[in-house]
């Protein structure tokens, strides 16, 4: 349904007058006129807290609904999408990175890395041997063997992020959505976090939506926004 | 997609240990008692209505059909008269009558009702499923000073065949004065039977004359003393006895002769059937039955209820979790199945520990509910009718886990990709 008749030019994330309001609230949270994600770009989307980047990240993962606007991802329409196949699309084209508290605290690495698979047949397809990509991708993320069999509840906070891109780039789908993974990093983590992350974005050919209000790694990316210019409503508290 | 569901509810459910082992006890007592007082009921009732098998009427003086059955059958209360021994021979002559067993009550044996008879007695008298009586040990009485001993009668006063027992004159907390001068010897014990037959002295009718020679009226006649080796000399044949049970030739002839028993001239008599008014015994005993099932049936809703808590308080602390599951593709409808297939999964678990938990406490208690109570518990899986109660139990947690799935579904749709504390 969506990569069949999708080209190399097809933007990542494309949306148009996307208009959303949490139900209640005075205001629009979100309400964006024009922005775009090219395919394979590494995008680094800043604004501070309270400002509506994790809105526009559910959004763009097809868990909330549009009031208005088009949002295309991946050349497919989600807003006129169903629930189901919403859920069905994300599962199947894009990885999550949330800023903590990111594994099922009771599996253990290895499964909450496996996780994606077992919700889409795609990317278990995609990944082959779900144990051997799982190694493969611990291996790269500078995550040792023994620890996969730990619960993640176990595991250090950086060795969680770490399992946690993993988890987003298994079964290799093409857009990598990262919701601040690096804040409850301290710099040096920050930074070595970054490097992998970025590798397996680019090895992948994945494009990445990376959402901090932290501008300094800002400069590690191919593009940065801020919400503020694109974002319409005036809520955010700058 | 269905599958790694199922991966999921096992391994959250194990790791809320605690909380959901609870539950799962919970789950399974309260499964425990409503099938247990059901199978009691059951079984209480069954045991009941078998009480006396085999014989078609009972014959008294008139009074209660409820009042005759409990005097003759379960030695409760007393007749208030008695019945000639010419009405009796006149009964056993009648030509539907098969056999009839006089029973004479009145007498007690250190709390156990004596009962005169007569060897018929072991010959006719069924109980349960038409089981005849059998001798554990021993054979039936023959002498006039012979005694058969039931089996709760032999187990709790540790009688054995050639046992010397004493008698006393009335019943309960009035039989102070004994017939200490005349002891009877056991000469048989009687298997158990689970009726009142356990909990009696049987003593032949002579026996019963024998020992009141020299009384008259409740106590002894002051100077006059017959010792039990002159006993001989008197006439011992009966006088009046109590009741007697009577088998006909054709079943098919029982209302007739019941009519004919209950109009007959002269001393007024009363004939039943020992099943229709076992019955009509039952009704009122029962409202206690149906009170206890209806006690059960209230544990059981606390144990949903406790199902319900332990999902609805992990909820919270889970919404987080429900939110990375919702990011990784998981739908709304698959939160609402993952929490679905939890209770489901343990109230199927608490039947099932409910079951086996009762299972090994009925061959645990059973042999003890014989001894001491005489009632029979079968221990047995399930039934068809309990497989109705259980589906009846996984039905009601389906049904109260609809409140957690729906709160959770709410939650998933209403949080976004928020990963909540
Ligand atoms: N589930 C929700 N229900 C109602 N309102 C919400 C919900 N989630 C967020 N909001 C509101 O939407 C606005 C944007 O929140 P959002 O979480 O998108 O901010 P954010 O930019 O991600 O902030 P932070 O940097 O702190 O994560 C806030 O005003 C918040 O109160
Ligand atoms: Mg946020």
């Amino acid at each position: 349904m969506v990569a069949a008749g999708r080209t190399v030019s097809d933007a990542a994330v494309a949306l148009r007058g996307l208009r959303f309001g949490w139900p209640g609230a005075a205001q629009a949270c979100v309400d964006i006129a024009d922005f775009t994600l090219a395919a394979g770009e590494r995008l680094f989307l800043h604004g501070p807290s309270g400002s509506g980047k994790t809105t526009l990240l559910s959004l763009i993962g097809g868990v909330l609904r549009a009031d208005a606007g088009s949002l295309r991802v991946l050349g497919t329409d989600l807003v006129a999408l169903s629930g189901p196949r919403r859920d069905r699309f994300r599962a199947d084209h894009i990885g999550f990175i949330f800023q903590q508290f990111n594994l099922i605290p009771y599996l253990s690495a290895a499964d909450n890395i496996a996780l994606p698979c077992r919700f889409s047949p795609l990317r278990a397809q995609r990944a082959g041997d779900i144990g051997a990509a799982v190694a493969r991708l611990a291996g790269h993320l500078d995550l040792p063997v023994d620890l996969l069999a730990r619960p993640a509840a176990e595991l250090s906070v950086g060795q969680q992020q770490r399992v946690a891109a993993a988890r987003a780039l298994i079964g290799a789908p093409a857009l990598v959505v990262a919701d601040e993974p690096t804040s409850a990093l301290d710099a040096a983590r920050q930074d070595a976090f970054l490097d992998l992350l970025l590798g397996e974005c680019a090895a992948a050919g994945a494009s990445l939506l990376f959402v901090s209000h932290d501008l300094r790694l800002a400069g590690r990316f191919d593009r940065c926004v801020a919400l503020s210019n694109i974002n319409a409503t005036t809520e955010a508290t700058a | 997609m269905r599958l790694p569901l199922w991966h999921l509810t096992l391994a959250s459910i194990r790791n809320r240990g605690l909380a959901t082992v609870l539950t799962l006890v919970a789950i399974a007592l309260s499964v425990t008692l409503l099938l247990g007082v059901e199978r009691l009921r059951n079984d209480a009732r069954s045991s009941f209505a078998n009480t006396l098998s085999g014989t078609d009427l009972i014959v008294g003086a008139r009074s209660g059909a409820v009042q005759l059955l409990l005097y003759s059958v379960f030695h409760i209360g007393d007749a208030t008269h008695d019945v000639s021994w010419s009405r009796i021979d006149a009964l056993r002559s009648h030509k539907d009558v098969a056999w009839l067993v006089p029973v004479s009550l009145g007498d007690s044996h250190r709390g156990f009702r004596v009962v005169g008879t007569t060897a018929d007695f072991f010959a006719h008298v069924q109980t349960g499923d038409r089981q005849p009586l059998r001798f554990a040990a021993g054979q039936a009485f023959d002498g006039v000073f012979d005694a058969v001993v039931g089996a709760e009668v032999a187990a709790s006063l540790g009688y054995a065949p050639g046992a010397k027992i004493v008698l006393s004159h009335g019943a309960g907390e009035f039989a102070a004065a004994e017939h200490g001068d005349k002891p009877f010897t056991v000469t048989g014990v009687l298997a158990r039977t689970g009726t009142p037959v356990d909990r009696s002295v049987l003593v032949g009718l002579a026996a019963i004359e024998a020992i009141h020679l020299d009384w008259q009226g409740g106590s002894r006649i002051p100077g006059v003393e017959i010792p039990a080796q002159f006993v001989g000399k008197f006439d011992l044949s009966p006088k009046r006895v109590t009741a007697a049970l009577i088998g006909l030739e054709r079943r098919s002839t029982v209302f007739r002769v019941q009519r004919e028993i209950n109009t007959s001239d002269g001393e007024p008599l009363l004939a039943i059937l020992p099943g229709v008014t076992l019955d009509e015994l039952w009704r009122v005993v029962g409202v206690v039955e149906r009170v206890l099932l209806a006690v059960s049936a209230f544990v059981v809703a606390v144990g949903l209820a406790g199902l319900v808590a332990t999902l609805v308080s992990s909820l919270s602390a889970r919404r987080r979790e429900l939110a990375i599951l919702r990011a990784l593709g998981a739908g709304p409808g698959d939160v609402f199945v993952l929490l679905m297939t939890e209770s489901v999964l343990l109230a199927v678990a608490g039947c099932a520990l409910g079951v086996m938990l009762l299972w090994a406490l009925s061959a645990g208690i059973a042999p003890w509910l014989m001894a001491e109570h005489g009632v029979q518990l079968v221990a047995r899986f399930v039934d068809q009718s309990e497989l109705v109660w259980l589906a009846g139990v996984i039905a009601a947690a389906l049904l109260a886990s609809v409140i957690p799935a729906w709160r959770a579904y709410r939650y998933s749709l209403a949080d976004g990709m928020t990963v909540r504390m």
